[in-house]
């Protein structure tokens, strides 16, 4: 009988830490998911700043207001590039060695995304330590539950990133997803805009889009107390809930796709 | 299947395409592959130095994949197909895009492990080089087993000569050849395939019946080519086995 460290925790972890030797070796994709949404946030928090005044964000500069948002967007790109991966490790064969290796689909699954969730947390981090730059004081409770939030909202869009890139067979494919499905999800997550002023069906988009708790309960964390956060956010145990509750059944479903058989990639 | 993780430990794969991760170094690929499959510490790392040395990599244990030539890339694959000791190993056209001397080194090294732990070895192939080398051959002809038996006895079950013969324009002496002497002839490679009894008595009727349009000839005994033509009928190379 094979002991659970062999057959669960250690390939679990072999392929968690591929994805990050890879990344760290890959020194464009670190900058590329950190650099784009932190130019997104100069450009557009000092551009929007005395032009346009949403409805919700009174008192509250626009560059505070897109703080949550732009730690969002990092944690997203990071979470995509890491999963198009897949792609490229079916292409080049890697992944079908894993495929025949001894081991449950599930830990194949967990290993992947775990490696991409660390991935995204850590870009993340680095973008919360500009949190004192925004005049914002977080105390070592606020900090470890944002930290705690981070993780969920990353290990639940790297697993959809997972689910759709599994089935993908270019990484063409992958980007025309990206920008029809991820990207219009960050838009309506109240990272961008809030949803006081959108128009009601937006709003009603707004209030469907899981991603919105994710975005709320980061807001809710950084912002507790303050005027910042707007009235019309959803409350931070309501928003934890969803976001757990995403991340769960995003990897039920990722676990269940790629527990089916493959036709192909395997002769 | 009960215990289908037990079946999979006691199996080895060596896939078409190298399965590695180019921007891993070799070891980091080796000691990946050890993490699946159970192995683990200075036990692991012992044997990804056997195993490297087996394959005549252990030179290029810290290079990234990515730095090494395609021949190098099959050896580094093979010994990690290997690292777990499997009882059988699957290799999937293993000698497609290596260079001869690359082919007759992984012949070695399945030779060597085949010697040394017992390992039985199931290949697919298109190359009939590779066949002969076969305790037992399988030919599947468009799904279907049209032969199942060792290279020696599907040789011999052909029977007769076989007559090669080098021309110019293959297909429309084939076709004279066949009007002429009512025999059956294949082209391969280019080449006229004739197979018939006592095929030295043959060789002078075709010189004098088509002078100046053989270039070369020669007599032999059915290879695994001829059986492959016989079983499934194919003319021109277009299946595979």
């Amino acid at each position: 009988m094979m002991r659970p460290m062999d057959t669960l925790i250690r390939p679990t972890l072999t392929l968690w830490q591929r994805e990050i030797v890879r990344f760290y070796r890959q020194r464009s994709r670190i900058i590329g998911a950190l650099a784009t949404p932190v130019l997104f946030w100069l450009l557009l928090g000092s551009g929007f700043a005395e032009s346009f005044r949403p409805a919700g964000t009174e008192g509250v500069g626009y560059a505070e207001y897109f703080y949550p948002g732009t730690i969002v967007l990092v944690v997203l790109f990071t979470a995509i590039f890491s999963t198009i991966s897949v792609i490229e490790d079916r292409r080049e064969g890697f992944l079908q060695a894993v495929l025949v290796a001894p081991v449950a689909r599930s830990t194949v699954v967990l290993g992947k995304i775990l490696g991409g969730t660390t991935l995204a947390l850590g870009q993340a981090l680095l973008l919360l330590a500009a949190a004192p730059l925004l005049g914002l004081r977080l105390g070592l409770l606020d900090l470890a539950l944002a930290v705690a939030i981070l993780f969920v909202v990353a290990f639940a869009l790297t697993t959809l990133g997972f689910l759709i890139a599994w089935r993908m067979e270019s990484t063409q494919g992958f980007h025309a997803i990206m920008n029809l499905v991820l990207i219009p999800m960050w838009l309506l997550s109240g990272a961008f805009f809030p949803a006081a002023g959108a128009a009601p069906w937006l709003r009603g988009l707004m209030l469907l889009n899981p991603l919105t708790y994710g975005v709320a309960a980061l807001r809710r964390c950084l912002y507790a107390g303050t005027a910042t956060v707007g009235a019309d956010v959803p409350a931070l145990a309501l928003s934890l809930l969803v976001t757990c509750a995403f991340a769960v059944l995003t990897f039920l479903a990722a676990r269940a796709l790629a527990s089916r058989p493959l036709d192909v990639g395997l002769a | 299947m009960r215990e289908p993780h037990a079946v999979r430990r006691q199996i080895g794969v060596v896939f078409q395409a190298p399965s590695l991760d180019v921007k891993l170094t070799v070891r980091e690929n080796m000691r990946h592959q050890g993490h699946l499959y159970g192995l683990s510490g200075a036990a692991l790392e012992q044997r990804i130095d056997e195993m490297l040395g087996r394959v005549a990599m252990r030179d290029r244990a810290d290079a990234r994949v990515e730095t090494l030539s395609g021949g190098m890339r099959r050896r580094v694959d093979l010994g990690k197909g290997l690292l777990h000791r499997p009882a059988l190993v699957l290799l999937d056209e293993p000698t497609t895009g290596l260079d001869p001397g690359a082919r007759l080194d992984l012949w070695e090294y399945v030779r060597e492990a085949r010697a040394r732990d017992g390992l039985s070895v199931l290949i697919t192939t298109h190359l009939m080089e590779d066949a002969e080398r076969c305790d037992r051959l399988l030919i599947i002809d468009r799904g279907r087993i049209v032969a199942l038996d060792t290279p020696d006895v599907l040789r011999d079950s052909v029977g007769g000569d076989v007559i090669v013969a080098r021309t110019r324009a293959p297909l429309e002496l084939a076709a004279k050849v066949r009007e002429r002497f009512s025999q059956e002839v294949s082209v391969v490679d280019g080449m006229l395939r004739i197979r018939r009894p006592r095929g030295h008595e043959f060789v002078p009727m075709l010189f004098d019946a088509f002078p100046g349009q053989i270039e070369a000839v020669s007599v032999g005994k059915p290879t695994l080519e001829d059986v492959f033509i016989q079983r499934t009928g194919h003319r021109l190379w277009d299946g595979e086995s």
